[in-house]
């Protein structure tokens, strides 16, 4: 009736038998539960679900209840990789070749309040932290076009800035009659170098910039931004959001040399980023030269930018994942129930019956239904994805832009998300055995943390992100899209999509939660009697 | 089958404060039904428990086929088993619920529609086991203790629930599965319900074996040799074999209870004496009548039995208080 056996290899090969035998099993066991096959459907519908809800509209309503066409406002200046930028600020410049430098020195920056712009609720300077103004080479006057550029800046001392994303510091300290600051680039094909200098005679490098394909004809000359003050950040249902006040910048440079500049060529001055962008058009802008001194006022920046506190114009394209907390909840109740309704009818007796080794058991149920979560949640949220984008375009709404590789990692890492949520509350289910205690437990320790300090917004941003460090809910840094940026004051918090750990750090936690969870289970399923 | 045995040997178990296994020790042995009998709270559960890997015993092991269940390679084909008739996810029909028990012993779907045929389940085997009456529960956990055609059954109260058409076909049913040479266990708390079954019976009580013996032995032992007599003459007949030695009983109504005699020699006295008499028989003990004599001496143990609300019924219920409690008497008080 039962051969025995005698062989090691006999025995390996019979191990592995066993357990394939025992995935097999527990698959049986919840597809033939339609309860659990439905509410997993449910949970994948959930999560695409939000985005068929109508959402706002770039532009506003006409008077016929149809919706506004997507205006020029509504559209995004790209950067020459992609991504979208804010690329306004006030230019005097000058036609240059595939070679040539420019060298300027910076004796005040100094900040005010743009013309009517309303005086409201003012800090002491209008000098912002990320003023800036210096000398930058730039394909063309295009916004979005590629650039190099060194500047001083509000209180980041001199940078060298290329392609809106990057950024590398120079010489530290505001600059000042006393504490003038000397900038130089010099071009040579794609490769632009930017140098600083205390005193025009020691220069350093600060950094190469590399320009993939830059035409040989490009402007180069002075520049003056300053973004928006955001004196004011406010929470709300809606996400956290900066209201602040139009600025402007002022620097007065002297010194300046050109070489190998276009002969005969006079400085034009040019508003870039005003046209096509009103919200953004910066305000008084321009540039006098008297004598040898050139003085440059701007307002805008040149940054990327990213969601949140833009009045709704652009979409994030984590928002279209934004249902995932409403599926994950169904998911959570599908995943504890697979193992509580064992306890709850002494089923587990049965099982373990059937496979007395209590380890191997727990190890399948987690494979079937992290495999079951996991392939539920990646359709989910790929659909997720193209109906959101869909919802936010049919409303005028762009979104804006990411690298393929983040769209891939917010898709497989949504539904990595709620396998490992899955998981997690498959060990609270085994550690607690009762269906309701376990449910609620793990809804409270990853949905309501999740909630409460992402989208509802309405906890203190410390308490907010501890949360989102510490709980379970810190899984859900795998959605975010867009990375932070030192060069840009924003509004980095839960609610507009920004979580205090990286994308996979975040992930981890939620990992080490969920092994916490099994070891746990494991541990008082062994220990246990049945 | 070499592999249908089970033996427990010296099992002891406490769940806090209570002693729910106490040494107990038996073996059960291929090719006969086993009775498992005690009443509620006796260990038969645990016990059973315990054979399965399930609870943990303190001291002592049991061994199926010579080895630990827990190292058992397919368990389900070594042991069959039947604890819990409810242990049913209630919205699974009956065929899925021993389909993953089939898939869990790499067994296939031929063997679940073999079983489903055995248990007499054809036509209920595709609806949801939430909707099965106790008795249709029953014959779905005895289809799935047969699954892995193993050739040891372990069953645990199986009667209960069952209408009485199906107590005599499970009755038949384990009968049949023991003549195969299978090791078949049965626990019950009703010794009548393994009248005409059970071929070897271990009666536990308090977590220990008070007796462990055949069948045919123990209603021998309670049957002793007492004679049936009925007669018009009561007070000649009583005379008569009181003279022969015999210790007479009346009954009343003109029947009396003779022990220390034989039915020949009764037959023959009388006939000597010329006492008439209108019937002789010798006497039959049934199974419920050997559990109680069994337990005669221990009083407060059946008080206890009844205070559980199922203890033989008649005159087991007599003894003392029904508060006397399970701390009251002693394990080796009840074994004698």
């Amino acid at each position: 009736m039962t051969a025995m056996l005698t062989r090691p290899g006999d025995a390996v090969r019979a191990e592995r038998d066993s357990f394939s035998q025992l995935l097999h099993a527990e698959w049986t066991k919840f597809r033939t539960v339609r309860g659990w096959v439905i509410g997993m459907i449910v949970g994948g519908l959930l999560i695409i679900a939000v985005n068929l809800i109508p959402g706002g509209q770039c532009g506003g309503m006409q008077a016929n209840g149809q919706p506004g066409p997507g205006g020029p406002g509504c559209a995004l200046t790209l950067g020459p990789t992609g991504q979208a930028v804010t690329d306004s600020f006030y230019f005097v410049h000058q036609p240059m070749g595939p070679t040539g430098n420019i060298t300027v020195r910076v004796t005040s920056l100094t900040g005010s309040y743009s013309p009517g712009s309303s005086p409201g609720q003012r800090a002491a300077s209008a000098l912002q932290p990320w003023s800036k103004a210096g000398i930058i080479i730039k394909a063309s006057t295009r916004p979005g076009s590629a650039y190099a550029a060194m500047m001083v800046t509000g209180s980041h001392g001199v940078r060298m800035q290329w392609d809106y994303t990057r950024d590398t510091p120079g010489l530290g300290g505001a600059v000042s009659e006393t504490a003038p600051r000397w900038l130089r680039l010099t071009r040579a094909g794609d490769t632009i170098t930017g140098y600083d200098s205390a005193d025009g005679a020691h220069w350093t490098r600060v950094g190469i910039a590399t320009l993939p394909r830059l035409s040989a004809a490009v402007q180069a000359g002075l520049f003056a931004a300053s973004p928006g003050s955001s004196n004011v950040t406010s929470q709300s249902a809606s996400g956290s959001s900066a209201s602040g006040e139009s600025t402007q910048a002022t620097a007065a440079f002297d010194r300046v040399a050109l070489r190998r500049m276009s002969p005969g060529s006079r400085w034009r001055g040019t508003s870039i980023g005003t046209g096509p962008n009103p919200g953004n058009q910066p305000r008084g802008g321009g540039y006098r030269q008297s004598g040898g001194t050139l003085t440059v006022t701007g307002s805008g920046d040149i940054a990327p930018k990213l969601p949140g506190g833009d009045g709704g114009t652009a979409g994030s394209v984590a928002d279209t994942e934004a249902g995932t907390f409403a599926g994950l909840i169904a998911v959570l109740v599908v995943a504890t129930m697979f193992i509580t309704a064992e306890f709850r009818r002494g089923l587990i007796r049965v099982t373990l019956t059937a496979s007395p080794r209590r380890g191997r058991v727990l190890a399948a149920k987690v494979i079937v239904l992290g495999a079951v979560t996991f392939l539920v949640g990646l359709p989910a949220a790929y659909i997720a994805l193209l109906t959101g984008e869909r919802k936010q375009h049919a409303g005028g709404i762009s979104t804006y832009p990411v690298p393929a590789l983040t769209e891939a990692r917010l898709i497989v890492g949504t539904a990595a998300l709620l396998a490992v949520a899955a998981v997690l509350a498959l060990g609270i289910g085994a550690a607690l055995r009762r269906g309701a205690a376990a449910v609620t437990a793990v809804i409270a320790v990853i949905v309501l943390p999740y909630f409460f300090a992402g989208p509802l917004s309405v906890l203190p941003a410390g308490a907010a992100e501890w949360l989102l460090r510490l709980t379970p809910a810190a899984g859900f840094s795998i959605q975010q899209a867009y990375p932070r940026y030192l060069q840009l004051d924003a509004s980095y918090t839960p609610g507009n999509g920004y979580f205090p750990l990286a994308p996979w750090a975040g992930f981890a936690v939620l990992c080490l939660w969920a092994a916490l969870a099994l070891g746990l289970a494991g541990y008082l399923l062994r220990r246990r009697d049945a | 089958m070499l592999d249908a045995t089970i033996e427990v040997n010296g099992l002891r178990k406490r769940f806090g404060p209570t002693v729910a296994l106490d040494g107990m020790t038996f073996t059960v042995l291929p090719g006969q039904v086993t009775g498992f009998v005690g009443p509620n709270g006796a260990g038969k559960s645990t016990t059973m428990r315990v054979i399965l890997g399930l609870d943990a015993a303190d001291e002592g092991a049991a061994l199926v086929g010579g080895r630990p269940y827990q190292t058992l390679h397919r368990p389900l084909t070594h042991v069959g088993s039947l604890l819990d008739a409810a242990a049913l996810q209630p919205s699974r029909s009956a065929r899925n619920h021993l389909l993953w028990l089939a898939h869990s012993q790499g067994l296939n779907a031929s063997r679940v529609d073999a079983v489903i045929e055995q248990a007499g389940l054809h036509s209920a085997a595709r609806r949801k086991a939430g909707g099965y009456s106790l008795g249709m529960r029953q014959r779905l956990g005895i289809a799935a203790a047969l699954l892995g055609d193993p050739p040891v059954l372990m069953m645990d109260e199986p009667f209960n629930g069952m209408d009485p058409e199906g107590i005599i076909w499970m009755r038949g049913f384990l009968r049949s599965l023991a003549t195969q040479g299978r090791a078949v266990l049965v626990s019950s708390h009703l010794m009548s319900e393994l009248q005409d079954m059970a071929d070897h019976l271990v009666i536990v009580g308090r977590g220990k074996v008070i007796a462990d013996t055949s069948t045919r032995e123990l209603l021998a032992a309670a049957s002793g040799d007492r004679v049936m007599l009925r007669t018009s003459s009561v007070p000649e007949a009583t005379a008569v074999l009181a003279r022969a030695g015999a210790i007479v009983a009346a009954d009343g109504d003109g029947t009396l209870t003779v022990s220390g005699l034989a039915a020949e020699k009764v037959v023959s006295l009388l006939g000597a004496e010329a006492v008439p008499f209108s019937e002789v028989s010798a006497h039959h003990a049934t199974l419920e009548q050997a559990y109680l004599e069994l337990t005669r001496d221990a009083a407060e143990f059946r008080a206890a039995d009844a205070d559980a609300g199922a203890g033989p019924p008649g005159p087991a219920g007599h003894g003392g208080t029904p508060a006397s409690g399970p701390s009251a008497v002693s394990a080796q008080e009840i074994a004698r």
